[in-house]
Formats: structure tokens, C-alpha cells, sequence
């Protein structure tokens, strides 16, 4: 087991240098930043100056150079945008996002799990028809479209819940809806699938056999086994938050790390693009690491590795 | 009279002998059979939509500024309203089809070839190769698909051959990974070990006898990634780093509609609505797919069908 931890992290920190590297060259062929930042009509000396103070006149290496040796220090660079150093940008968007997608996942794991495993008891009955053709629709829908259906049905004609921001919980909750759909489409599948298959099994019959309650049969003794592919998939979709938590910050106007990137690769603030990929980068590798934790313990056979 | 319905009654049961085999099983399952339908009238227009429609897409209307959908007094072309500048919705529909369908396809395409060659390669060959392969999927991985296509995009110029190329980027790690999994299987197995000691090239060992066994889950795979690339190529036109505006998708359609909401909710509404059809029947026919392409599950179609019969 250590020895398997120990060989996931040293993967997972090549993979991190890998990709800071990568953003870094990439940020780089961007353009120069000075003549979006300086006057348009400034003097040739004034932009030279600012190029020099921000070192964008070295030659790329000596910038990486720069850069690399900073980070060691968990230094990330200024932005150049607000003139504040990038990871705290990164840091104070990073609340938002995370109580975003951790209440979205939340309840798209709960609801997929309930939903899935009463369409698993009956399989094809009136309930897994339903459900399944819902939860199809669901994971079939651009978010981006629910964000604007969501906004013109409820804020636009029915005037129930503001349209942007984040002052009250009205404001999260078309967002969190948003999030919450295409997660929630894909896991009822999952959570469906392995139940059936978990429900079929010897012991269940057993159980059954002894008169034990259904709602015990499905939610005890079923449920377990059929949680590992549940823990792979929802992994996958809590990782690939970010992705939505992009569109549905831009759509709301949230300042969460979605926004934060977007703005500044327009801006190409560079050592906020950086830090803001290496911290995503630093927390999808976390979570797996918690999923590996996560299947340790509902499966006793993977602990004994 | 009795001719008559003795002969409708026949030809069918004719015909459905006729019908190949794979047709029939389609049928059987009546969602993905309404999914493959919608599917090839997406195909139709995609293929015929800017030679049929294509004028009509660009010409503009005054009186039909933002007409509301449903009504046929503007003409058949503003069935579905018309946008802003006084053009058919319908008619920018149909011709985006080609657009958004293209580049999912192209995507899926060069994903699906790239994964699966240096899958089977690093299934197959393994070592310091295969390492090499493993990492670079793993950076790939390691980051938001939309996150990283957006850095990319803003790199290069955003039209159609670079969005096909960074979504391609994007997705070639789940190839790769399925199917070196696969081969790594499927290489131990009896039929590639006597391959081996008949003395036949590697090549042919993964070409021939590989390559066929991992076939079947790569189609579903890739159908489904059809539908994923499509959501994600409309979010990337959203947010204005796929293709520009000329150029009709769906994505791109939503976009420009979204200024309008409150006066024009259809210029958002219909192309919304035609992504999440055609994703919704890709997914149907995937699942069929799956089910039809696994031995241990495919009686259940066909037993299905002998019981309706």
C-alpha cells in the first residue's frame, strides 16, 4: 500500500511539472502583454521599461528559469492585472468554486444513489423508465443552455431568483442546479447498472430469504458492492467540475477560479494563469488520492495490496 | 379487397426477413431506434444543409427582426422566429449542422486514431516506450479539458481546424488508456500466444488479431465521445474561443441568442434544443451499441424480439 502511494505521487508530480511547463511555454506564445497593458499611444521608452521591470524581454528560458526558482519558494509572481501576488488571486477565488461544486457533487451523489437504486429494484418497471430516459436528458444537456433556460424561466418571466451574483442563497441556486444535472445524469446510470448486477448476487438472495427489509436489502447490503464503479464515475465528474463551474461563473458573473482563468487569459496575466493551473492541478490530484482512500475503505481487499 | 390486406400483411414479414440482422435488433429497442432516426436526418443536413439552405441562412429579412417562433406569417422559413437580423432560425440551424457535426466527427476521428495507435503500441510493446506514452496521457489528464483547450485556443486562431485539434488533444488520453488496457488483456490470451509461435509479424498480431477483440468497445467509446465533443465544442463557441462568428454553430447560436434573452428566448431556445437531441440520440444508440456488441447481454434484444413476434 505505501509503497502504491508512494508510486502514485511521484507520477502525479511529474504530471504536475509536466503541465506547468507545458502552461508556461503556452502562456508565453500568447504575445507580448506590454502593449495590451501600456497606453496605446505611450512611449517606446515607457513600454520598454515596463517590459524590463516584468522581465518579458529575457528570452524564455531565463523566464522559466525565473519562474521555476520562485516557485520553490512559493513564490508565483505578481499579478499583472491587479498588482498582487497571483496565488492569493487564486486562493481567494478558490472558496467560491469549491462550495460550488462540492454542494452540486454533493447532491448529485445522493440523489443519483437514491434515484439509481430504486430504478435498480424493478429494472425496467415505470420508475427505471422514467428515471432513466430523465437522467439521459440530463447528462445530454449543454450546461451552459440549463444556465440560460434556467435564467430566462426563473429570473426573466417568473422573477423568483436574481439573475447574477452571489449576495444571498437565491443566487446559488440556479448555478448549483446547473452543476448538478449533467453529474447526476451520468452516476443514476452507473449507480443503476452496479445495483442491478449487486442485487442479483447470491447474498442478496440470502438476505431475502431471511426476511430481511427491502429498504435494508438495498441500502445496506447491496449498496456497498455496488459502490466502487459509483466512486470511479463521480471522481471523474468531481475532477471535471471545473469544467462547468467555467461556464456557470461567466454565465452568473461568480468570482470563482473558473472566471478568475477565463479573465486572465484574455489579459494574459500570466503568473495568475500559472498559479491558478498548478493549484487546480495541486486539488484534482488530491481528490484522487481521497478516491483512492475512499475505495480502500468500502473495499477491504484493495487495503490488503 | 382481400388480395389487398393478404398482400400488406406479407410483404412486411417478407421485408423483415430480408432486413439484416443487426436492423432488426434495432429495432427492437424503439428508444435508440428514434435516436438513429433523428441521427440520420442530423446527417442529412449536415451533408446537404449549407447546398439546400445556405443562401436562405445569410439573407436577411427586416420585417422578420427577432419574429417569434411558431407562426408561419413571415413564410415556412420563420417556423422557428428569425434572429436579430431579420434571418430564418431554421435555415442557420440546418446549415450549422454541418459545422457542429464536423467537428465532433473530425475530433473523434483523430482521437480515436491517435489513442488507438500508440494505445495498441504501448499495449503491446510496453517498457520505456509505453512509460513515456502513460505520462504524457497522465498531463493531459490532469487537467480540465475546457481549461487547457481554452489556453490553447487563445494561442492559436480559433477556427475549425485548431478547435478539432485541441478537443482532439483532449480526448486521445481516454483512447489510449481503454485500449492498452484492453491489449494488455487480451495479449495473454491463447489465440495471440499461437499468433506468436506460428511466427507472425507484430504488426499483424496487433492489426489482425488485436485490434478486432478491442474493436467493439472502441466504436461505443468513440459514439459516446461524439456526444461529449459536442457539448464541448458548443461551450467553447460559448464563450467565444471556437469557431467566430461568419461561421454558423449551434454553440456559437446560443451565444449571440443570449443577449436577446428577454425579448427572443428562441434564438438560444432551438439550437440548445437540437444539441441536446443529438446528444440525447448518440447516447441511445451507444447504449445499444454496448448491449449489442457484448455476446453475454445481446440475447435480451433478441429474445425481446421473438416475444413481440
Amino acid at each position: 500500500m505505501l509503497r502504491y502511494v508512494g508510486l502514485r505521487a511521484l507520477n502525479g508530480l511529474i504530471s504536475i511539472i509536466g503541465l506547468v511547463i507545458l502552461v508556461f511555454f503556452l502562456a508565453r506564445l500568447t504575445g507580448d502583454p506590454t502593449d495590451l497593458y501600456m497606453p496605446i499611444d505611450a512611449p517606446i521608452e515607457a513600454k520598454q521599461e515596463f517590459a524590463a521591470n516584468h522581465g518579458f524581454n529575457d528570452p524564455a528560458l531565463v523566464q522559466f528559469g525565473r519562474f521555476a526558482t520562485g516557485l520553490l519558494h512559493f513564490d508565483f509572481g505578481e499579478s499583472l492585472r491587479q498588482s498582487r501576488p497571483a496565488l492569493d488571486l487564486v486562493l481567494e477565488a478558490y472558496p467560491t468554486t469549491l462550495i460550488l461544486s462540492a454542494i452540486s457533487m454533493t447532491l448529485a451523489i445522493v440523489v443519483s444513489i437514491v434515484v439509481g437504486a430504486l430504478a435498480a429494484w424493478r429494472p425496467n418497471g415505470v420508475f427505471d423508465r422514467v428515471s432513466s430516459f430523465i437522467s439521459l436528458a440530463g447528462a445530454s444537456i449543454p450546461n451552459f443552455w440549463v444556465a440560460i433556460v434556467g435564467v430566462l424561466v426563473f429570473s426573466v418571466w417568473l422573477r423568483w431568483l436574481p439573475t447574477s451574483g452571489t449576495g444571498t442563497v437565491w443566487h446559488w441556486i440556479i448555478p448549483i442546479t446547473v452543476l448538478f444535472i449533467r453529474p447526476c445524469g451520468l452516476i443514476v446510470q452507473v449507480v443503476r447498472g452496479s445495483m442491478i448486477s449487486a442485487l442479483s448476487a447470491a447474498y442478496v438472495k440470502t438476505a431475502f430469504a431471511k426476511g430481511v427489509k427491502d429498504r435494508s436489502i438495498i441500502f445496506v447490503h447491496a449498496i456497498r458492492n455496488a459502490m466502487l464503479p459509483v466512486i470511479t464515475v463521480a471522481g471523474d465528474q468531481a475532477a471535471g467540475m471545473i469544467n462547468g463551474a467555467v461556464i456557470v461563473e461567466v454565465v452568473f458573473g461568480f468570482p470563482g477560479i473558473g472566471k478568475l482563468m477565463i479573465d486572465s487569459i484574455s489579459f494574459r496575466d500570466f503568473a495568475v494563469i500559472q498559479a491558478g493551473v498548478l493549484v487546480t492541478a495541486i486539488a484534482i490530484f488530491a481528490l484522487n488520492i481521497l478516491i483512492d482512500i475512499a475505495y480502500a475503505m468500502l473495499d477491504p481487499r484493495i487495503r490488503r495490496v | 379487397m382481400m388480395a389487398d390486406t393478404v398482400l400488406t400483411v406479407r410483404s412486411p414479414s417478407q421485408e423483415t426477413s430480408r432486413v439484416p440482422w443487426i436492423l432488426r435488433l434495432l429495432w427492437r429497442d424503439k428508444f435508440a431506434f428514434a435516436g438513429a432516426v433523428f441521427l440520420l436526418v442530423v446527417l442529412f443536413a449536415a451533408i446537404f444543409g449549407p447546398a439546400l439552405l445556405g443562401k436562405q441562412a445569410v439573407t436577411m429579412n427586416l420585417l422578420a427582426r427577432n419574429a417569434p417562433p411558431l407562426s408561419l406569417d413571415k413564410g415556412w422559413l420563420f417556423v422557428l422566429g428569425g434572429d436579430p437580423l431579420g434571418r430564418s432560425l431554421l435555415a442557420r440551424l440546418v446549415v450549422g449542422t454541418q459545422n457542429t457535426m464536423a467537428i465532433a466527427a473530425l475530433t473523434v476521428t483523430m482521437a480515436l486514431t491517435v489513442g488507438c495507435l500508440f494505445g495498441l503500441l504501448a499495449g503491446y510493446v510496453g517498457g520505456i516506450f509505453s512509460a513515456i506514452i502513460m505520462r504524457i496521457s497522465d498531463i493531459l489528464m490532469s487537467f480540465p479539458s475546457l481549461l487547457l483547450a481554452l489556453i490553447v485556443l487563445y494561442v492559436l486562431q480559433p477556427h475549425l481546424a485548431t478547435v478539432v485539434f485541441v478537443l482532439a488533444i483532449t480526448r486521445v488520453p481516454l483512447y489510449l488508456r481503454t485500449i492498452r488496457a484492453e491489449v494488455l488483456e487480451v495479449r495473454e490470451r491463447v489465440f495471440v500466444t499461437a499468433a506468436r509461435v506460428l511466427g507472425t509479424s507484430p504488426l499483424r498480431i496487433v492489426f489482425r488479431h488485436i485490434l478486432p477483440v478491442v474493436a467493439p468497445t472502441l466504436i461505443t467509446i468513440a459514439t459516446l465521445d461524439v456526444a461529449f465533443v459536442m457539448l464541448s465544442e458548443s461551450g467553447l463557441s460559448f464563450l467565444g474561443l471556437g469557431m467566430q462568428a461568419p461561421d454558423i454553430t449551434w454553440g456559437l447560436m446560443i451565444a449571440s441568442g443570449q443577449n436577446y434573452l428577454k425579448t427572443a428566448w428562441w434564438l438560444s431556445f432551438w439550437p440548445g434544443l437540437a444539441i441536446t437531441l443529438t446528444t440525447m440520440s448518440l447516447n441511445l444508440v451507444a447504449n445499444w451499441l454496448r448491449i449489442v456488441a457484448d455476446p453475454a447481454q445481446r440475447w435480451r434484444l433478441e429474445t425481446k424480439g421473438m416475444a413481440n413476434d
